[in-house]
């Protein structure tokens, strides 16, 4: 296995001699595995077994691990990035689906879909250290660049609920449209922008008056509007360019994070779920849940320039340097 | 209970530092009808509260969004019997409530309807599958949340005709709703392309359904029922009466598959549906009622959910603008079926996605793939605006 990597590193390295290579991380929903990729050669070079229905998969913030929801086993599973190897579990609440973390690492915030809760969790001391009592059904989760607003989505309230992260109390709740799936922060905190899979839109909320100031629409010719669902959101840094997954829209929107404008729109897999950049923002990658594989954008000439087949329908994705 | 369900809530706004103002009440009424039918799967008899749990589960999950908007929704459940006065019933109910979930009879229905028409009180049908309900007999003040028999029969008739099925052997039981299914499926035939090889009449001649030496009869009749048919591809059975269709799988005399009222069978809802975040709602509903979760729960859960998501996107109590907002250009829901719901606005019909179960598995959903919409898809199921024979009014 070492030297298998050894060897693909050489080869990638006598070919191309790129900057740094990056360690790409899919759930596969389905298939009970996280598969690892290199984005230097775009190859698998492993596939981990984990616990039942991996969804939202993150990485610490020390990059020593990654960290994967398996809701049908109501935990979240951590798993050592040297070896690659699952080493640890957290106590979640039941079911979970997708988590943050603060910006020190210390603690995580767990989206409950089964009872309405948000989990919150000492990751040095793994250990439980209360529940947030959330609308029906809750999912995206993200935390304000400042550390002190936690943001929870709930599917079938509708609602961004803004939790003061040291009181653990809900401050607002904003309603968007149906079925919120994902929220994001631009990196200056400016604004907050929210999916709605079933509405079809994406909020753009003004964290400081927690009102919708803005609502980014699709339209793709040819294509019924049901079938444009928002799902995953990926933000440049600078955020002037945001990217959307539409879901079984099969198309990636990219959108100016300025204007809110659509800008055009990838054609990738099937069910386009969630995303991740490479820390160094060359590339995105993009997970397909019905075509079972990964499509990686080139960001900067916005377009789609591979595909990798993953496990069984990928879901979510986190990158790092290894 | 009642109390329980006041403290929760006034903990939790106390908790979000909300208003200390009252909370807007919205009473959802729930108009049943007593007694249930008798069916030939012990397994699929219906419970008791069979549609009005659904509504439960809808008012609990309104009321958890409630409490961040200051409103507090309530169920008022009514049963009525057969001897009962329907139309009294309803208008008592009407006194407290602005929406009624209604689970009637087509005639009774419209009764009420007619009755309560000139109050404002809105009517969610939750039960009746007819589609005069929303043709000759469509009432503005009535929206559909049940799918209608055409809508169910034409989600079949797709399926079958992508699995190139497309040789219909149609055995109709003898009661008037079971030949209205039949009229269904034969308008499904022809639209979708499939073609009925012959047509055969279950008569109904009485009979208990639970015997102690059942399966030994029913052995030796349905394949002698079934026998010299024209060569077919699938039998089609129209029996909502629940007489026979459901001892027709693996007693035919060919060796087919069977389809309609047993075997592969169109429904707004199944228990073992779990596609589209429908897990958690099977979960919450098991939770809820220590049953699963049947199609006329899910119709009355999405009747209250619609009211539910009016009044949260409206932020307001006042019914008028509540109905203005769930007949209006951007109403819609979400129902745990891959996309959005939304009304026909030419009878008040629910466009909605159609399951294909067979009893263990959800086996397809309709629309299906290739039968194309100028408007949307789901309109290739049931009846179209071109084709519509009603006049709201």
């Amino acid at each position: 296995m070492w030297c298998r990597f050894l060897l693909t590193g050489m080869l990638v390295w006598l070919a191309a001699a790129p900057a740094s290579a990056f360690v790409a991380y899919v759930s596969n929903e389905k298939g009970n595995t996280v598969t690892v990729i290199d984005t230097d050669s775009w190859t698998v070079t492993k596939t981990i077994k984990v616990g039942q229905r991996p969804r939202g998969i993150e990485f610490s913030r020390d990059g020593k691990f990654v960290m994967v929801a398996v809701g049908d086993d109501d935990t979240i599973q951590v798993i050592d990035t040297k070896t690659q190897e699952i080493v640890d579990t957290l106590p979640s609440g039941p079911d979970p689906e997708l988590f943050t973390q603060d910006a020190a690492g210390k603690t995580m915030y767990v989206a409950n879909e089964n009872d309405n809760t948000v989990t919150v969790i000492d990751l040095g001391k793994r250990a439980r250290l209360g529940d947030i009592q959330v609308g029906v059904e809750p999912e995206g989760m993200t935390i304000s660049p400042d550390g002190k607003i936690l943001i929870n989505t709930s599917e079938t309230t509708n609602m961004a609920h803004f939790i003061d992260t040291t009181t653990r109390q809900i401050v607002a709740n904003v309603l968007v449209d149906s079925r919120p799936r994902f929220a994001q922060f631009k990196r200056d905190g400016s604004e907050l922008w929210v999916s709605s899979e079933i509405g079809g839109t994406v909020s753009i909320i003004d964290p400081v008056k927690r009102e919708v100031t803005s609502k980014i629409t699709f339209d793709i010719p040819g294509l019924r509007n049901e079938a444009i669902q928002p799902v995953g959101i990926g933000m440049t840094k600078d955020g002037k360019t945001a990217f959307i997954a539409l879901g079984p829209a099969n198309r990636v929107a990219v959108v100016d994070g300025t204007t809110h404008k659509v800008l055009k729109y990838l054609l990738v897999g099937q069910r386009v779920w969630h995303m991740d950049f490479t820390p160094d923002e060359k590339y995105l990658m993009v997970t397909n849940g019905v075509s079972n594989d990964v499509s990686v954008i080139d960001v900067a000439a916005q377009k789609v320039i591979k595909t990798i087949q993953v496990g069984e329908l990928p879901w979510g994705i986190t990158i790092a340097q290894p | 209970m009642f109390r329980w369900l006041i403290g929760t809530i006034a903990l939790s706004i106390m908790a979000t530092g909300a208003q200390a103002a009252d909370p807007v009440e919205i009473h959802i009424g729930y108009l049943g009808h007593a007694g249930v039918k008798s069916t030939l799967s012990l397994v699929e008899q219906p419970a008791d509260n069979d549609g009005i749990a659904g509504a439960r589960l809808a008012i609990e999950d309104n009321n958890t969004t409630g409490k961040f908007l200051n409103q507090r929704f309530a169920l008022d459940e009514v049963k009525v019997k057969d001897s009962d006065d329907v139309v009294k019933v309803a208008t008592d109910l009407a006194g407290h409530s602005d929406y009624i979930i209604t689970d009637l009879p087509a005639d009774a229905l419209l009764k009420v309807a007619d009755a309560l028409r000139d109050r404002g009180t809105v009517l969610l049908n939750a039960g009746a599958i007819d589609d005069r309900l929303r043709e000759q007999d469509c009432r503005a003040n009535v929206i559909h949340v049940a799918p209608t028999r055409s809508m169910l029969a034409d989600a079949l008739g797709q399926y079958l005709v992508w699995k190139q099925w497309k040789r219909w052997l149609l055995v109709t039981g003898s009661h008037d709703q079971d030949k209205l299914y039949a009229d269904a499926l034969r308008r499904a035939a022809t639209r979708f392309g499939a073609k009925i090889v012959q047509e055969r009449t279950f008569e109904d001649t009485g009979g208990a359904r639970r015997t102690d030496s059942g399966v030994t009869l029913i052995q030796r009749q349905m394949p002698v029922f079934t026998q010299q048919a024209p060569a077919y591809d699938v039998l089609v059975a129209a029996d909502e009466s629940e007489v026979f269709a459901n001892y027709l799988p693996y007693r035919t005399w060919d060796p087919r598959p069977v389809a309609g009222s047993a075997g592969l069978v169109p429904t707004s809802w199944d228990a073992a549906h779990d596609q589209w975040g429908a897990v958690q709602i099977q979960n919450r509903f098991v939770k809820l009622n220590m049953r699963r979760m049947t199609a006329l729960d899910m119709q009355a859960w999405t009747a209250a959910r619609m009211i539910g998501e009016a009044t949260s996107r409206t932020n307001s109590g006042d019914p008028k603008k509540v109905i203005a907002f769930l007949k209006g250009k951007d109403f819609s829901i979400a129902a745990f079926k891959g996309t959005r719901l939304t009304l026909r606005d030419w009878n008040w019909q629910l466009r909605q996605p159609i399951l294909l179960a067979d009893g263990r598995m959800v086996v397809s959903v309709s629309p299906q793939e290739g039968f194309l919409h100028q408007v949307s898809e789901l309109d290739t199921l049931g009846v179209d605006r071109p084709e519509t024979k009603c006049k709201l009014q």
